[in-house]
């Protein structure tokens, strides 16, 4: 459990118990969640998810497929209601707002099975994402005036700022649902950005991408954390990225938390390794697991 | 940020070019049918015509805010005209007397038509646009049928004790002998001062679609047009879909109770029938969006002044006209939504060629 770095990512407890980064530990958690739980029916998708996120906290969410780890994201939005449990995100209770009062509240998202608006353009996508932010009325969008051109100039530069901070500026202009599969993922993370929020949730980011991508995906996830100041959880497969980059990792089997800790501590732990290859060993989980270099842990448990 | 990108982009905001042309086009058309106007060379057959083309522009780019921006199939457009149509005549009948001034009146009139138009447009769209797709076609229908009907059995007069109406007949108003009668039931409103005029229709027209252009290229139009093309991302990224559906709902009602406006002053009798407020007139609206392009609204222009001279160029063909009528829509509807003659288009389409020219010199450029 020893960590050798000390960039203040080591996890440390807070009063109530919940483990945080060092550096975040005398903060207000950005998340904290009680018990969340939701039935579908009579399928219990998520049950007694307590979780505590730390302001600039890089926490990951895995676990198998249909764990209900994008019900967890899809509860934190409230897109779903949750039939237990509270979310206090940034110590506020979210309760009955509605998936835009929560976005506007701090927490911004992508989706696994991207969502961009196809027929705009790049730049107008990372606009829409800093619509709560401007302040042209319906007025002086009718009109034109009343502020407008200088409301539409500070979105433009703000927007063009962002697509620069991922390196898209010279696609700006293209339909956003021509580029390829990689650059609409990196679009939907800038559009989520430009809400400005507390949290960033980022479902399946590296999915259909190749090793190349995937690494600069993760730098871009530690840059968007250092510069932003905020705190990003993502859901992730890919084992590589996960270890590599979340400082708090949280596991999903079957709707409930089996195992929470550092990356160190989740990779050893044997309930952890259970619930991935205990089963009929699907091969990108199978993979992911095994394909740590300085790791040998899983490839034992394997045999 | 990166220089070499704000170079690469101009650093400025590309300029609007679409709206201009479109802005650009109308305007001239305008200018053109003055100057015919003005040599006296115009015949009655389209003068008649020039009030009612300003009326469909008007409603077809109305409507395509919400169902070409906004995304929503509605089929109630005319009961919002019909909302506009008699609640301005009402008000112009009432004061002819008493506003002599006819500008002063008629704005009076447009913005009660309008904003009475609007507020339907808002009591409605609270209940309905809960609801997506078919299910809104459908509501939005019923209740354009509904105001229709409810204005075909209105019966509203004046006397000493004030206002009286009822949904009988005239007798059942009770009038006092000194008393008028302002709205007939089915036979509507006369004596509504004609005051529309092309001048007029035109400065309509400019408002709906430089208000309509403005709101697309806006931050609103953006939202707009993100709850259009995927709902769920454009909550996450915090637009209250309720607000915007309903701010656009409520200014298209708003539009068309202009429209309405124009229509029943120019009319001798304004009554209202399955023609001009019901159903047919919803579809008719639609039909232009439709062939003009669902969210085009330079397309909704061309296709409601097309179609609305059509049917009386063709006249002279007596009983082929409705005929040709329907083939031309059909050759049309083919031609802009038939995915081999868009493509056959788009390979022979003049601003590719143009486009390609360029590219082609620039590369020449770049090898030199
Ligand atoms: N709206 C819904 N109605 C009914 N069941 C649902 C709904 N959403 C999710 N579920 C169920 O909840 C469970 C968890 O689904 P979820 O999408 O959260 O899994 P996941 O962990 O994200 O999986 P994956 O890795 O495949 O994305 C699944 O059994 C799924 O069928
Ligand atoms: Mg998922």
């Amino acid at each position: 459990m020893a960590n050798e770095k000390n960039d203040g990512s080591r996890l440390v407890p807070y009063p109530s118990g919940a483990l945080v980064p060092e550096r975040d530990v005398d903060k207000t958690p950005i998340l904290e969640t009680r018990h969340l739980g939701i039935d579908f029916g009579g399928l219990t998708a998520v049950d007694d998810f307590s979780l505590t996120i730390g302001r600039t906290e890089i926490a990951g969410l895995i676990g198998p497929n249909g764990a209900g780890k994008t019900t967890v994201f899809n509860l934190l939005t409230n897109v779903y209601q949750p039939t237990r449990g509270d979310i206090l995100l940034d110590g506020y209770s979210t309760a009955g707002k509605t998936t835009a009062q929560v976005n506007r509240m701090g927490i911004a998202r992508t989706f696994q099975n991207i969502r961009l608006f196809d027929k705009m353009s790049v730049i107008d996508n990372v606009k829409v994402g800093l619509n709560s932010s401007t302040k042209e009325s319906f007025f002086a969008c009718m009109t034109h005036l009343f502020g407008y051109h200088k409301a539409e100039k500070l979105v433009h530069e703000e927007a063009l700022k962002l697509l620069d901070f991922m390196h898209m500026t010279d696609v700006a202009y293209d339909e956003a649902g021509s580029l390829p599969y990689g650059a609409q993922r990196r679009l939907e993370i800038i559009r989520a950005l430009a809400t400005k929020p507390g949290l960033l949730l980022l479902d399946e980011p590296a999915a259909g991408m190749n090793p190349s991508e995937t690494a600069e995906l993760m730098e871009n996830i530690r840059k968007i954390r250092d510069t932003f100041q905020i705190a990003v959880m993502l859901i992730e497969h890919d084992m590589n990225l996960v270890m590599g980059i979340c400082e708090g990792i949280c596991v999903l089997n079957y709707g409930k938390v089996i195992a929470k800790g550092s990356p160190d501590e989740i990779k050893q732990n044997p309930v952890v390794i259970e619930a991935y290859l205990g089963k009929k060993s699907e091969s990108a989980r199978h993979r992911s697991i095994a394909y740590q270099p300085d790791e040998g842990g899983a490839d034992d448990a394997e045999g | 940020m990166n220089e070499k990108a704000i170079k690469l982009l101009g650093g400025k905001r590309p300029k609007d070019k679409n709206s201009w042309i479109t802005v650009s086009i109308v305007v001239a058309l305008f200018a053109v049918i003055e100057i015919i106007k003005s040599t006296g060379h115009i015949s009655n057959l389209l003068s008649g015509l020039l009030v009612p083309i300003c009326m469909y522009i008007t409603l077809a780019v109305s409507l395509n805010l919400v169902v070409g921006i906004l995304g929503e199939l509605s089929l109630g457009h005319a009961g919002f005209m019909c909302v506009g149509a008699y609640s301005s005549a009402l008000f112009s009948l009432v004061t002819k007397d008493a506003i002599p001034m006819t500008w002063l009146r008629f704005t009076i009139a447009f913005l009660i038509g309008g904003l009475v138009a609007a507020v339907f447009g808002l009591l409605i769209g609270i209940p309905v646009l809960r609801l997506k797709g078919d299910y809104l076609a459908i509501v939005t229908l019923a209740f354009g049928e509904i105001i229709k009907n409810l204005v075909t059995i209105l019966h509203l007069g004046v006397d000493k004790n004030g206002i009286h109406f009822s949904t009988e007949s005239i007798a059942a108003l009770h009038l006092e002998e000194d008393g008028t009668v302002l709205i007939k039931g089915a036979l509507g409103i006369t004596g509504v001062p004609k005051s529309s005029t092309f001048e007029i229709g035109f400065i309509i027209v400019m408002i709906t679609l430089l208000v309509s252009l403005n709101l697309v290229n806006s931050a609103k139009g953006r939202a707009i047009m993100a709850i259009r093309d995927n709902r769920i991302a454009a909550e996450s990224v915090g637009i209250n879909i309720t607000t915007y559906k309903l701010f656009v709902f409520s200014l298209s009602a708003f539009f068309a109770g202009l429209a309405g406006v124009l229509y029943s002053h120019n009319l001798a009798t304004l009554t209202a029938n399955t023609n001009n407020f019901g159903y047919n007139m919803s579809i008719s609206i639609l039909l232009l969006v439709v062939l003009g392009g669902v969210g085009s609204i330079r397309g909704s222009v061309i296709a409601a002044i097309i179609l609305t001279a059509l049917p009386e160029l063709l006249r002279g063909l007596s009983d082929y006209r409705m005929l040709i009528y329907s083939i031309l829509l059909i050759v049309i509807m083919l031609f802009n939504a038939s995915p081999k003659l868009v493509a056959l288009r788009e390979r022979f389409s003049l601003k590719k060629m143009l486009k390609r020219k360029k590219d082609n010199k620039k590369e020449v450029r770049a090898d030199g």
